[in-house]
């Protein structure tokens, strides 16, 4: 009984192939567009986070706070107070995975006949893990580094361009500040940070030589900001409270003065990118779906006037012995192998457009399942929906006036 | 109450009794049956005739179950046809009455074999016995060459053959045929009366409508109606004498 309705639906949809071509059109289109603005939406919150990644997860940044010297006051990142003992202390929190202390400043780096002015970051290794910043080439200094200050560089990608050009770095001796440091390894491509700064375009150095060969320093062992990851974002709240708790405690600083630090989460900031991508691809999705419904609509309005025009052959089916819910199933039938038909032309459209997307564009474009399981069951719905008036229309039609309609 | 017990055990195929049937519309209320009593035997051959406008096409709807009357009682093969459901009614039309119309009413899209096999598709036959069974009743029509053909590939008098093979396929108790031959020549005319008649004679009860009294001629009896009533209802002189000598 079925598979004879279904045979009639066929029959029926060949009968006028370009009508049913063009209602099916619209389901094309509007399937294809909503699988394809969710693929870039989902794209764009892939690269999202994947900056976010980069950047580095649970993530607090702590800086040393500003100092008054005769009326004038410095901004934040100047006082001295901050110490690699502070980050030490706060590596023991409970909590904290990781921390790195940093010190930065600029530099020229000269190899052979090059020279490039760039970012040198004092740090320790811990700061490549927190960062999840992996090496290219080469391998990283060690503690021992650290604790003897040698003179051993990881160099960014930007560097390596522009002072190595076709040469690898690796084992050469690069000078920076008319220092000669051995090149250990080559940072992997970080691309640019989510506000703009090209991320390769720095040497990364043990913090203990940054500090008494590169960047000087009047007090020893202070820095400007330690790096700080928390082990989970559930435990966020509670590390920034002891990190805020445990430097209160060292620096003594009475309650109520104004602390000489600040704590700041990072990932505050990327949580707003990802939010706004997100909202972005639901409205992308809700955009597409518009043209999914004007689909199910000319499906409703081919269908009631494919009604009209076999008002006689309903006739003849009850006159044989149809009951009504054979002809509202039969009318039903045939909206929904058309919507069906037009969702799978539409998928494959999709799919191949957002493909497409990614070969040209090179974007991140990202096709998941669920996209096309919504896609498919929304127009499996909408040919539900839209054809079910048109088909009650046709199964309450008076058989004997259905007869007499010419 | 004893009558309605009566009626139950009646071997009539057909028994109507005071149907009325009336139209409303913005002019008022139009009476097309008026107190219309008629009942018919298993095996009978009715022709009803009538001018048009006399009621005999309404007439045709009730007995169909295709229309309901206002008034009255019809009871079709035991059965009173105003307790049915719709999808009793569907059934009735598709399993008791074999219907054929002046303008044969095939689907246009659909070749002959599915058109004669259409009825049972909603009486839920399997396919292969769908088709065997088409095939045995295009094969009685004549028409077995013409199985996978479009209606708009044959001539008039073979769709209506293949119109009355569908109406035949459930084995129906009773063939309502509207002005079968309205739309045919004379000739192929006579070859689908004489098709009615050899159904008639395998058992099959008929009711046909028409205008012209050649026609009507082929059933035993005739029955005339003039502005919603029977006027006239007799035999054909022929048959009585047959029917007599039958009797004797």
């Amino acid at each position: 009984m079925f598979s004879a309705m279904l045979g009639e639906a066929w029959r029926a949809m060949g009968a006028n192939r370009l009508r049913t071509f063009l209602t099916m059109l619209g389901m094309v289109i509007g399937v294809a567009s909503v699988v394809l603005m969710m693929a870039v939406g989902q794209g764009a919150q892939e690269s999202v986070k994947q900056s976010i990644n980069a950047m580095g997860s649970n993530l607090f940044i702590v800086l040393s706070g500003s100092f008054t010297a005769g009326g004038v006051r410095s901004g934040s990142g100047n006082s001295s107070t901050l110490t690699v003992l502070d980050a030490n202390a706060i590596g023991e929190l409970d909590g904290v995975a990781n921390v790195a202390p940093i010190s930065t400043g600029g530099g020229q780096a000269v190899f052979g006949s090059n020279n490039w002015s760039t970012t040198i970051t004092g740090t320790s290794p811990s700061y490549l893990d927190i960062r999840s910043w992996e090496l290219e080439d080469g391998f990283v200094f060690s503690a021992s580094d650290m604790r003897s200050a040698t003179r051993v560089a990881l160099v960014g990608k930007t560097v390596v361009d522009n002072l190595f050009g076709d040469i690898d770095p690796i084992g050469k001796t690069i000078r920076i500040k008319q220092n000669p440091f051995i090149v250990l390894g080559v940072l992997k491509s970080k691309g640019q940070s989510l506000d703009g700064r090209d991320q390769d375009d720095t040497i990364v150095i043990p913090l203990t030589t940054a500090q008494r060969k590169i960047l000087g320093n009047q007090f020893a062992g202070s820095v400007r900001q330690v790096i700080v990851q928390a082990t989970t974002p559930e435990m966020m709240p509670t590390v920034e409270q002891n990190i805020n708790a445990l430097l209160h405690q060292r620096h003594k600083i009475r309650d109520g003065a104004d602390s000489d630090f600040f704590v700041r989460n990072l990932t505050a900031v990327a949580n707003s990118a990802a939010e706004t991508t997100r909202t972005m691809s639901l409205l992308l999705g809700a955009i597409a779906s518009v043209s999914l419904l004007v689909g199910g609509i000319g499906i409703m309005n081919i269908m009631l006037v494919s009604v009209t025009e076999r008002t006689r052959e309903i006739g003849i089916r009850m006159a044989i012995g149809a009951r009504e819910r054979d002809i509202l199933l039969q009318f039903l039938l045939e909206a929904i192998v058309i919507s069906v038909i037009g969702c799978l032309i539409g998928l494959a459209l999709g799919i191949s457009g957002a493909m497409l997307v990614n070969k040209l564009a090179e974007a991140a474009v990202v096709i998941s399942g669920n996209s096309i399981l919504i896609a498919f069951g929304v127009a499996a719905s909408v040919g539900v929906f839209f054809g079910y008036y048109p088909a009650r229309k046709a199964a309450r039609l008076n058989p004997i006036e259905a007869l007499r309609y010419q | 109450m004893a009558q309605s017990l009566a009626k139950k055990i009646s071997k009539n195929l057909v028994d109507v009794r005071d149907l009325h049937k009336d139209y409303y519309t913005v002019a008022g209320t139009i009476s097309v049956l008026k107190q219309v009593n008629f009942s018919m035997d298993i095996g009978d051959y009715v022709a009803i005739m009538g001018p048009s406008g006399s009621g005999k096409s309404t007439f045709m709807n009730i007995l169909g179950c295709l229309d309901q009357p206002t008034n009255g009682e019809y009871s079709l093969d035991g059965h009173q046809v105003a307790n049915l459901s719709a999808n009793a009614l569907a059934q009735t039309r598709n399993q008791t009455i074999g219907f054929v119309f002046q303008g044969f009413n095939l689907l246009s899209r659909v070749n002959l074999i599915d058109n004669v096999a259409l009825p049972l598709v909603y009486a839920g036959v399997e396919k292969t016995e769908r088709q065997a069974r088409a095939k045995v009743l295009l094969k009685k029509v004549g028409l077995e060459l013409h199985m996978q053909s479009m209606p708009n590939q044959i001539s008039g008098g073979q769709q209506q053959r293949v119109a009355i093979a569908r109406a035949l396929i459930n084995n129906p108790r009773l063939i309502l045929a509207d002005e079968p031959t309205g739309n045919l020549d004379s000739s192929t005319s006579e070859e689908i009366m004489v098709l009615f008649s050899e159904l008639n004679q395998d058992g099959i009860s008929i009711i046909l409508v028409t205008h012209e009294t050649e026609i009507a001629a082929h059933a035993s009896r005739q029955v005339r109606f003039l502005d919603g009533r029977i006027v006239q209802d007799e035999r054909s002189k022929e048959i009585y004498s047959q029917l007599s000598t039958e009797a004797s």
